[in-house]
């Protein structure tokens, strides 16, 4: 069973957090990354996710498997949105099921660094003034190497 | 001595390409050598070190050598999450 994917459709929490139920697991962490109508200073109407599907899945379900396996958590599952998406929507869901609560937490967040560190994914954000850019890349002239900084959700 | 590679372009640099992905006959070797012809072609401003590379989709060095009929895909800042 793959423990990333990508879809081009809402994210149904509710189904995935299912996938990783477990009698053995006492604990659930889950993290949601949301579309947010501000960033960097602009107003954001709504936004557009790519990605190289290609090598973002191999590299996912590595970033994945290598969370279960380093903090001994039962199942973990990670599922990116790409294409239109509007404010509010959900880009990005995490969960992790462990036999306690510490090592899920670690594990969830492991996994959502590393994916927006190292996946192929990009975001287009459309502004209330009507343009639009590509975030970490407009400004990558004047600031090199900035792109680790201020996106966080 | 030329080889034949398709490239594949994503996000910034498929806009400023005006094209999501190309067959290439090159004489460069390496996925650097390959970058410094295409930003003749195209007005690519990321320079090499903003960018990552990947050869049939995985990540490797800007000195890899390129095969014939390799697929090469530069990889802009990344924003995913």
């Amino acid at each position: 069973m793959s423990v990333f994917r990508f879809t081009r459709t809402t994210i149904d929490g509710a189904l995935l957090r299912a996938e990783l139920t477990d009698p053995a697991s006492g604990g659930f962490a889950l993290f949601e990354g949301w579309v947010r109508n501000h960033n960097a200073g602009r107003e954001v109407q709504r936004l557009e996710y790519e990605a190289f599907e290609e090598l973002a899945i191999k590299e996912g379900e590595r970033i994945v498997r290598a969370a279960i396996e380093r903090f001994g958590v039962a199942h973990a599952l990670c599922v990116h949105r790409v294409g239109a998406l509007e404010i509010g929507e959900l880009a990005v869901w995490v969960g992790v099921s462990s036999g306690h609560r510490g090592e899920a937490f670690q594990a969830c967040r492991f996994i959502i660094d590393e994916v927006k560190q190292r996946l192929p994914i990009w975001k287009k954000e459309h502004y209330v003034t009507g343009d639009s850019g590509w975030v970490n890349c407009e400004r990558c002239a004047e600031v090199p190497h900035a792109h680790e900084s201020e996106h966080a959700h | 001595m030329t080889r034949t590679l398709r490239v594949q372009y994503f996000a910034l640099l498929r806009e400023q390409a005006g094209r999501s992905e190309e067959r290439v006959t090159t004489s460069a070797a390496t996925p650097a050598e390959l970058y410094t012809e295409l930003t003749g072609r195209y007005p690519f401003q990321l320079t090499r070190e903003q960018l990552r590379v990947a050869i049939n989709a995985e990540f490797c060095d800007w000195t890899t050598a390129l095969a014939e009929g390799d697929s090469v895909v530069f990889i802009p800042p990344v924003a995913g999450g």
